[in-house]
């Protein structure tokens, strides 16, 4: 019964809706909802950065790059440019989705570890015209984001965006399931385990490598115009390298290919900063040493090894 | 009209010569063999037919038409899927969804619908896990339909990749050493399923190390030896062919030949 529950993508996509509902009842203070709708957003970026390591098998490492796209969009579109909010955050995602699919083209015919350095130099490239082109995006120091209207109200505090990435987030994973039981995920899938084979059987591989890509472009997109709006600021940090490497060590550690594991990963790597500060200054080792730890003796990430353990997945 | 023609095939790697000058035609309906000592260019072969390799000269043909040079996933297109002799299994994925991709070409790819799940892509989904289906029982391979591929036995690995070729609808099927590392009784029921595919109209060309396969389930058999043509015909003239037996055997063999 658990078995088969767990096999269907779905099944995650209700526990996921399940837990978000009811998650603000159990948290003691608006610290922790705070936390909880930071989760959220990361974990968004981590679901589509998943679609694109975890089942298509092509990693990227400048997924902050993308993720700055929509943060500045939703800073430069209101300030600038006289956009509303709610305008400027879908133009970030469209933007993002054709900047993808430009710079997709070319790079995703590399392969490993040169796709690796590729998009890595593509990461670092936005947060250098992010960090120079002052006089739209405020240089180093960033910019002011206005606050989302939405229907006439404004949105903020840590309850109201706590619903918003939650939805958003449900509707994310929702969408990632489908992918995943559609033809292009089976395509994704199969490109992942041998390319020549998918070739072979008439997939059309650099097309898929894209649509992967522009799809994890615009959840990483999206979730960086929420973290703007919801911090009311946005620097060249939310572009950088450090971001980009975050949001894959959150996919790895929770399990690569798990919609699940994406956001167990991003909750572990919201939260331990904040469990960890018991240990005051050695509290970066404390991080260092747990994500060791989690890769030496779970290797498959959190979630697909703890669900083989408990046998829900078939062998 | 040929179902496969090959004409005047030749490639280099590094100034190294791997093919020269190889053609051959194969029908549709036809069990065709590929043999040769180990490098005689077989699997090259393959890989140039399949648009893996550019080839240096020559063309490929199927149906009349040149497909020299086109991209693999155009080549499925054209009716022309492969298998791989080091397996090339979706190893993560389950029996049946490894044929479910061999589906990919006539399935609608409407990448928008695929994102909401639209009634269409749910239809869509029945209808190609009951092709699925249909070919594993054709294979042989029922029961293990959602078992995921990576923990099959090796004799049932070569017949879903012989499935999920199938899924493509052929209409040439090039099988690279489909018994390779089986045995006997896998080896046996190979044979049948390739014997079942060339009676419904499918070109079948083989590579392959197993003679005893080979002779008895050819139509006809190219010999190949250090990428040259060196025979082709029936098996009773492939075996008694002169030069066939000096590469297989070397000049003593065909002294120890000639006595036997």
């Amino acid at each position: 019964m658990m078995r088969r529950f767990f096999d269907s993508p779905y099944a995650v996509v209700l526990v996921l809706a399940i837990v978000v509902a009811v998650l603000p009842l159990l948290l003691p203070s608006t610290f922790y909802l705070r936390v909880a709708a930071l989760i959220c957003i990361f974990a968004l970026a981590v679901v589509g950065l998943n679609l694109l390591i975890g089942f298509a098998g092509q990693v990227s490492l400048g997924h902050a790059g993308f993720f700055g796209i929509g943060a500045y969009a939703v800073a430069i579109g209101p300030t600038h440019l006289g956009i509303p909010p709610w305008l400027a955050l879908i133009l970030g995602a469209i933007a993002a989705g054709v900047v993808a699919f430009l710079v997709g083209r070319p790079i995703l015919r590399l392969r490993g570890h040169y796709l690796a350095v590729a998009t890595l130099g593509m990461g670092l490239l936005f947060a250098m015209v992010f960090a120079n082109e002052s006089a739209w995006t405020g240089g180093p120091d960033g910019m002011p984001v206005p606050r989302l209207v939405l229907f006439g109200i404004r949105m903020s505090g840590p309850w109201t965006w706590y619903w918003i990435a939650g939805v958003t987030l449900v509707i994310g994973a929702w969408i990632a399931a489908n992918v995943i039981a559609s033809p292009t995920g089976r395509a994704l899938r199969a490109i992942h385990d041998s390319e020549t084979a998918a070739q072979v059987l008439g997939i059309d591989v650099a097309r898929y490598k894209l649509i992967a890509f522009v799809l994890s472009a615009v959840y990483a997109a999206i979730a960086g115009a929420y973290l703007a709006m919801f911090d009311g600021l946005v620097t060249p940090e939310a572009s950088g390298f450090l971001r980009s490497i975050e949001f894959v060590t959150m996919a790895v550690l929770g399990g690569l290919g798990s919609t699940l594991g994406g956001i167990v990963g991003a909750a572990l790597l919201v939260l331990l900063p904040q469990l960890l500060t018991v240990f005051h200054d050695y509290e970066h080792i404390a991080l260092g040493l747990v994500m060791i730890v989690v890769m030496i003796f779970v290797p498959a990430g959190i979630v697909p090894s703890l669900a083989n353990l408990l046998g829900w997945r078939k062998s | 009209m040929s179902r496969l023609a090959v004409e005047g095939l030749g490639i280099s790697f590094g100034g190294v010569t791997a093919l020269t000058d190889v053609s051959f035609t194969v029908e549709a309906g036809e069990i065709f063999a590929i043999i040769g000592p180990n490098g005689a260019g077989k699997t090259t072969l393959f890989n140039i037919v399949s648009g893996l390799y550019p080839p240096r000269q020559g063309c490929v043909r199927i149906n009349d038409e040149d497909v020299t040079g086109l991209p693999p996933f155009k080549l499925a297109r054209r009716g022309l899927s492969r298998t791989f002799q080091n397996l090339q299994v979706f190893f993560r994925m389950s029996a049946a969804d490894n044929v479910m991709v061999g589906r990919h070409m006539h399935e609608k790819r409407n990448v928008l619908a695929h994102l909401f799940t639209l009634p269409s892509v749910l239809a869509q989904n029945r209808v190609t896990r009951a092709k699925a289906e249909e070919l594993l029982a054709f294979v042989d391979l029922s029961d293990v339909a959602d078992r995921t591929a990576g923990n099959l036995p090796y004799g049932a690995l070569r017949r879903l990749e012989i499935a999920r070729a199938l899924a493509t609808e052929p209409q040439v099927l090039l099988l690279d050493e489909p018994a390779a590392g089986c045995n006997p009784v896998e080896t046996e029921e190979i044979d049948n399923v390739i014997q079942k595919i060339a009676a419904t109209g499918v070109a079948v060309v083989l590579v392959e190390h197993d003679m005893k396969l080979v002779m008895k389930i050819s139509h006809r058999i190219h010999v190949l030896d250090q990428g040259h043509t060196i025979a082709q015909g029936s098996a009773t003239e492939v075996r008694t062919n002169e030069r066939v037996i000096a590469a297989y055997l070397g000049r003593h063999g065909q002294r120890e030949a000639a006595r036997a």
